[in-house]
């Protein structure tokens, strides 16, 4: 597999994450396909869990902290068996637990998310009581750069070095783009990586779309003991359909229909 | 009353090894013997407020029961959107301990006043609000609090309050303190003390009142509060709170729907929709902001003429 290459599945669940928009007219298209190849990696081989029992106790808890990447979520979960398949089609119709943010009514979602800042502080709660109760389920939390704005998520980073929580891991998807345009125009977060070090972090970077790099950053884990682990996902907006990627357009749509949905479908086809 | 809240926070968690306490920068030395004999469940945090209501949540999803205590403008204010989304939404069982409800920070100035904190936590689904009127009040409510659904707002009084309160205390229900023919006075908190105090001399005017303590602002017991409003003509609701969206409000709301086959003559006591000003002890504000015994007999004496 090559670095800028999409194997078959990073095709397949963003051909579905297309079936859900052109049904909705509507979705976070962009930032969906930013994190497709980290949850991929996550649920294929990181994650402990079982979809016929998403509530089994010793679970690794997974939060998308940044709700709006929900598209690709929900694929991979009705993928892995959490629902059925037949369901992503429902996304944000009137009577479905799929909408356009993450809630905690479907199977396999932890927490409810969509607003800004609040998975980082939620998952020290989670990652301290699996310390307190001498449990080895780790407690993985992906959030945005745009995220990174909010001071919430600086108050809890603060203390995830004081826990000394070695089984909480973060997922930055760093893909220096935010709703309104470059990261570096609205508010640069660099350097970042020395930011969260100074924070108390273990900090790694790698290419957030090549799951080899990325599985073999979170194979072992902790990073380092008695230290939360940070790894910074270098990853482009609308990956994987040219004229998607790095537009600040695309980082939601209400109007996916017609002839735009056509293109989508064939750019994503097309993409090398 | 927050001596006692949190006595009985220990002293629940002494049994209950789900229980886990949060300190948000408390004063030196509170609950250290909590700190030393369960350090394991005692979280010294820091003026983190938005940290702490998510970090909490964290926990209640993972089985634990969670006390949090800090001063109440921070407590509602300050991580309003970590406590809906967070506790509320989740129904997470996480207890807020708000210290100095209403003026009781006077000397300190519109920061620390909490006179908006009912009406905040009101308005989000799931919350359960709860004022008790002194500690003997709080000794029985705190136990209620370990098993019961979704989060919990407590606010505090000043401390060293009178004990007015007596008999049996659930979580949910309203309480009369007396009978009477001509006024009913409404009461939550501290305020029960004030309309036990105003009772006294209406009754040498010859003036018979009823008192109904509503300790419990959400859930609200509407078919109670209605079943006793029916028999009398004029209602008076006594608050140390704003105007909007406490106490007043709750039964505005309840009289405004009921179709009360009589007329009913409906005031409330309550802060102006206003930052109070100047300082001074919240006994000089209340009495500045018209919440005493006495305004309480003006105003009843006004009514049923």
């Amino acid at each position: 597999m090559k670095n800028k290459d999409l194997d078959k599945q990073s095709k397949y669940i963003r051909k579905v994450v297309l079936d859900m928009l052109a049904q909705a007219g509507r979705g976070h298209l962009a930032s969906a396909f930013s994190i497709t190849e980290i949850l991929l990696v996550l649920y294929n081989h990181i994650l402990k869990y079982r979809p016929n029992n998403p509530e089994w106790p010793n679970r690794d808890r997974f939060i998308l902290s940044k709700g709006q990447g929900c598209l690709s979520y929900y694929a991979i979960l009705a993928e892995k068996g959490f629902f059925p398949k037949e369901k992503l089609t429902s996304f944000c119709q009137a009577e479905t637990f799929l909408g356009g943010h993450p809630e905690h009514a479907i199977p396999g979602v932890e927490i409810s998310t969509g607003s800004l800042g609040h998975g980082l502080a939620v998952g020290i709660g989670m990652a301290l009581a699996a310390k307190r109760d001498k449990k080895h389920h780790r407690v993985f939390v992906l959030i945005g750069d745009g995220e990174s704005n909010e001071g919430s998520v600086w108050e809890a980073a603060l203390y995830a070095a004081k826990h000394r929580l070695d089984n909480l891991i973060v997922l930055v998807d760093y893909n220096k783009m935010q709703s309104w345009g470059a990261t570096k125009e609205i508010v640069d977060l660099e350097p970042f990586a020395d930011k969260w070090l100074s924070f108390g972090f273990a900090v790694r970077e790698t290419d957030g779309h090549d799951k080899r790099q990325i599985y073999s950053q979170l194979k072992r884990l902790p990073f380092k003991k008695n230290k939360p682990g940070l790894l910074i996902c270098h990853t482009v907006k609308g990956k994987g359909i040219k004229m998607t990627e790095n537009n600040p357009e695309w980082h939601h749509r209400r109007d996916l229909k017609g002839e735009i949905m056509q293109n989508l479908y064939q750019g994503l086809e097309d993409y090398r | 009353m927050r001596k006692m809240s949190l006595e009985m926070v220990y002293r629940l968690a002494k049994k209950d090894k789900r229980i886990y306490f949060i300190g948000s920068d408390l004063g030196y030395g509170t609950l250290s013997r909590f700190e030393k004999e369960m350090p394991e469940r005692f979280l010294k945090e820091g003026v983190s407020e938005a940290y702490i209501i998510a970090m909490a949540a964290g926990l209640a999803l993972e089985g634990k029961i969670v006390y949090i205590n800090t001063i109440a403008t921070f407590l509602t204010r300050r991580c309003f959107e970590q406590i809906v989304i967070d506790l509320a939404l989740h129904k997470a069982k996480v207890r807020l301990i708000g210290s100095g409800g209403g003026l009781v920070y006077a000397p300190l100035g519109p920061t620390h006043l909490a006179i908006e904190d009912i009406a905040i936590m009101r308005a989000i689904p799931n919350m359960t609000v709860i004022a008790c009127a002194d500690a003997k009040e709080m000794e029985k409510m705190m136990p209620q609090t370990v098993d019961w659904p979704g989060p919990i707002y407590i606010r505090l009084a000043k401390g060293n309050d009178q004990i007015v309160s007596r008999g049996s205390f659930r979580i949910g229900k309203v309480y009369q303190y007396a009978q009477g023919k001509d006024v009913l006075l409404v009461t939550t908190g501290i305020t029960l003390q004030l309309a036990m105090e105003a009772r006294k001399k209406l009754e040498r005017k010859k003036i018979s009142v009823g008192i109904l303590h509503v300790p419990t602002l959400k859930p609200l017991d509407k078919k109670t509060i209605l079943k006793i409003f029916k028999s009398y003509r004029a209602i008076i609701s006594i608050e140390e709170h704003s105007l909007t969206g406490g106490l007043g409000s709750s039964m505005a709301e309840i009289i405004s729907e009921a179709d009360f086959a009589d007329r009913k003559f409906f005031r409330r006591l309550a802060l102006p929709d206003e930052f109070p000003a100047g300082y001074g002890s919240q006994k000089e504000q209340l009495v500045k902001n018209n919440i005493t015994a006495g305004d309480i007999v003006q105003t009843a004496v006004k009514l049923v003429k």
